[in-house]
């Protein structure tokens, strides 16, 4: 995980107080979450979240099952409203907006259990994620007007582009569906980048891949961000993973933040290895 | 490096209109040459109203993946504008052809509003509340038209609503010389029969433009996005309720200029002609056709058409027949077996496996 040493900044505090890398301490943070949590029924599946993402920054939310970190991405996302808190991204107050707003405003996600159009191409999904960057309506569509052919081109060349970063053009044509389980997950994320957005949500993006998968998918995670200069959070188990790309980590049990820092923080955190790493060693 | 090696999508669509076209030709030559029996001559005009009414629905159950059970509904609506809208320019608009189009426009548009109407708080809802409304959709309008009083004088269209069944065609006060284009539960009567199979051709092709093109360009691929998964479309910025109302909408546009057709094709009309058992019919020869699949549509609502057509030799059986027949094709389409044996006879191409 030494390899990544170099490509990871180092974490400073804002004058807020949270930690973001040292490259992005001039520029407002993509992500704040102040106080966030939501109940279901009773049972508080996040409480308190609070947690502040630097512009370019690669952030790791790790925790045991169960410990609400897909419900995390999930009130950032709005898929739930969140009973508490506020989530500003890029400094607009997302309140009272739905997923597709949320979108518009540069949220991207992937899913923990694969959500792919699996019966289109991967093309078109690819372009479905550009969905909100094709300008031309229905009647263009359908008479297939001048702007139609324009954009459609430049859609397919985009697209191309983006599947070139994990070196599936050549899969443009086939099924979504019929995709193995890797290559699926890789497009997820292709098709999630589609949507330009400022923050990128991987869930679990390594779960289901072999070592030399994974490792390249870290490579990818950092050339992604480096490309585009976007900021990634992800939810991983796989710790080589996390350890190795991630810059700011968070630690979540029982739907509380129990740990926030760098990886050398949180590896010698004894809250963490006790709730979370030490248990998995056992496992 | 590919550019003159086309897509499959388009391949298919192309062979759609072409067998379309060349279909339409040998038909056309032959009935010019009364070489089809006069039944037959006289089923080609319902035939091209089915294939529309059936590609159409497909944009509802197949494309956008909502259950309509009441296709029907937006057929009568087109049917009785197009018939009101096409009777009131007798007189005005000497050729019948553009008074037709004028009509099937007409359908379209009253079919597009009632989809609206029923769209927009259906379709905003969770759930399969779709064919449950649509169901009671089609139904309820059977009845209002029951109750539709119209007729047309020098001063213009009189309407009446004949909800408690106290008024009669008198009420109308058409003047000398006006005529009577609905009798309430009586239909239409005394149409002008200006349907033609050249018409019913156009209609198709329009229809199968409109489809494919849409499903081929962006507003499409958000349509089969939400069919796929809801909550990934959602995730990329794809507004659900706008999308799902798009394919409704034009679905019921294009039953009803079908309707229009269909309607302008008698001499009389009565609204229980578009019954459940007609949204039904539909929908079999959208699940026969395949789910999404258009130019399985086109066949299966010809083919359903036809046979009971076909199977008049064998009489009082024929019906009998006919349902074997059905149940037959549904599990042969439905049953992986034979589809897997399906599959096997037609080779697949070198590099279609993918190396994970
Ligand atoms: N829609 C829901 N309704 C009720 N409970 C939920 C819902 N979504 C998540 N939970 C509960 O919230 C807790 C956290 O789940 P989750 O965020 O999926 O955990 P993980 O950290 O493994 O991603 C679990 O106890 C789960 O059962
Ligand atoms: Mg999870």
């Amino acid at each position: 995980m030494d390899r990544f040493a170099h490509r990871r900044g180092k974490l400073v505090p804002l004058p807020s107080d949270a930690l973001v890398p040292e490259r992005d301490i001039n520029s407002s943070p993509i992500l704040e979450a102040r106080h966030l949590g939501i109940e279901f029924g009773g049972l508080k599946a996040v409480d308190d979240f609070n947690l502040t993402i630097g512009r370019t920054e690669i952030a790791g939310l790790i925790g045991p099952n169960g410990a609400g970190k897909t419900t995390v991405f999930n009130l950032l996302t709005k898929v739930y409203q969140p009973t508490k808190g506020t989530v500003l991204i890029d400094g607009i107050d997302t309140h009272g907006m739905n997923t597709v707003q949320v979108s518009k405003i540069g949220v991207a996600r992937t899913f923990q259990n694969i959500r792919l159009f699996s019966n289109l191409t991967v093309e078109e999904n690819v372009k479905l994620g550009m969905h909100n960057q094709i300008k031309y309506g229905m009647f263009s569509g359908i008479l297939r007007a001048p702007n139609y052919w324009k954009e459609e081109k430049r859609a397919h060349e985009k697209a191309m582009e983006l599947l070139q970063i994990f070196d599936m053009e050549n899969l443009a044509n086939h099924k979504a569906g019929s995709l193995p389980y890797g290559a699926q997950r890789r497009l997820e994320i292709v098709r999630a980048l589609g949507t330009n957005p400022g923050l990128l949500l991987l869930d679990e993006p390594a779960a289901g891949m072999n070592p030399s998968e994974t490792a390249e998918l870290m490579e990818n995670i950092l050339k992604i961000r480096d490309t585009f200069k976007i900021a990634i959070m992800l939810i991983e188990h796989d710790m080589n993973l996390v350890m190795g790309i991630c810059e700011g980590i968070c630690v979540l049990n029982f739907g509380k933040v129990i740990a926030k820092g760098s990886p050398e923080d949180i590896q010698s955190n004894p809250v963490v290895i006790e709730a979370y790493l030490g248990k998995k060693k056992e496992g | 490096m590919k550019k003159f090696n086309l897509k499959k999508t388009t391949k298919v669509d192309f062979a759609t209109y072409l067998g379309v076209i060349v279909t339409f030709i040998v038909l056309f030559v032959m009935q010019n040459g009364g070489m089809l029996s006069y039944s037959m001559s006289g089923m080609l005009v319902p035939i091209c109203c089915f294939i529309v009414m059936a590609v159409s629905l497909n944009l509802t159950v197949g494309i956008l993946g909502e259950l309509s059970l009441g296709h029907a509904g937006f057929v009568s609506v087109g049917a009785f504008s197009g018939i009101i809208a096409s009777q009131s320019l007798i007189g005005v608009i000497e050729s019948a052809s553009l008074r037709l189009a004028i009509a099937l426009v007409a359908g379209a548009i009253f079919a597009a509003i009632a989809g609206v109407l029923v769209g927009i708080p259906v379709l905003r809802l969770r759930g399969d509340y779709l064919a449950i409304v649509t169901l009671a959709f089609g139904e309820i309008i059977k009845d209002l038209i029951n109750c539709l009083l119209v007729g047309i004088d020098s001063k213009g269209l009189h309407v009446l609503f004949n909800a408690k069944g106290l008024l009669t065609v008198e009420d109308l006060h058409l003047e000398e010389g006006g005529r009577v284009i609905i009798k309430g539960a009586q239909g239409a009567t005394g149409i002008q029969t200006i349907s033609t199979f050249t018409a019913g051709f156009i209609l198709i092709m329009i229809t199968l433009v409109v489809v494919l093109n849409l499903t081929r360009s962006r507003s499409g691929r958000a349509i089969m996005a939400l069919r796929d998964n809801r909550i990934a479309a959602e995730s990329v910025g794809i507004n659900v309720t706008k999308y799902k109302l798009m394919a409704f909408v034009t679905s019921a546009a294009l039953a009803g200029a079908a309707g229009a057709l269909y309607g302008l094709n008698f001499s009389a009309v009565i609204s229980s002609t578009f019954n459940f058992n007609i949204s039904i019919e539909i929908l079999l020869m959208v699940v026969f056709g395949g789910l999404g699949n258009i130019w399985g549509s086109v066949i299966a609502a010809a083919v359903i058409r036809l046979l009971p057509e076909l199977l008049r030799e064998f009489n009082d059986y024929r019906m009998l027949f006919y349902a074997i027949i059905l149940i037959l094709v549904m599990i042969a389409t439905n049953n992986p077996t034979f589809k897997n044996m399906l599959g096997k006879l037609i080779p697949k191409k070198k590099g279609a496996e993918i190396d994970g």
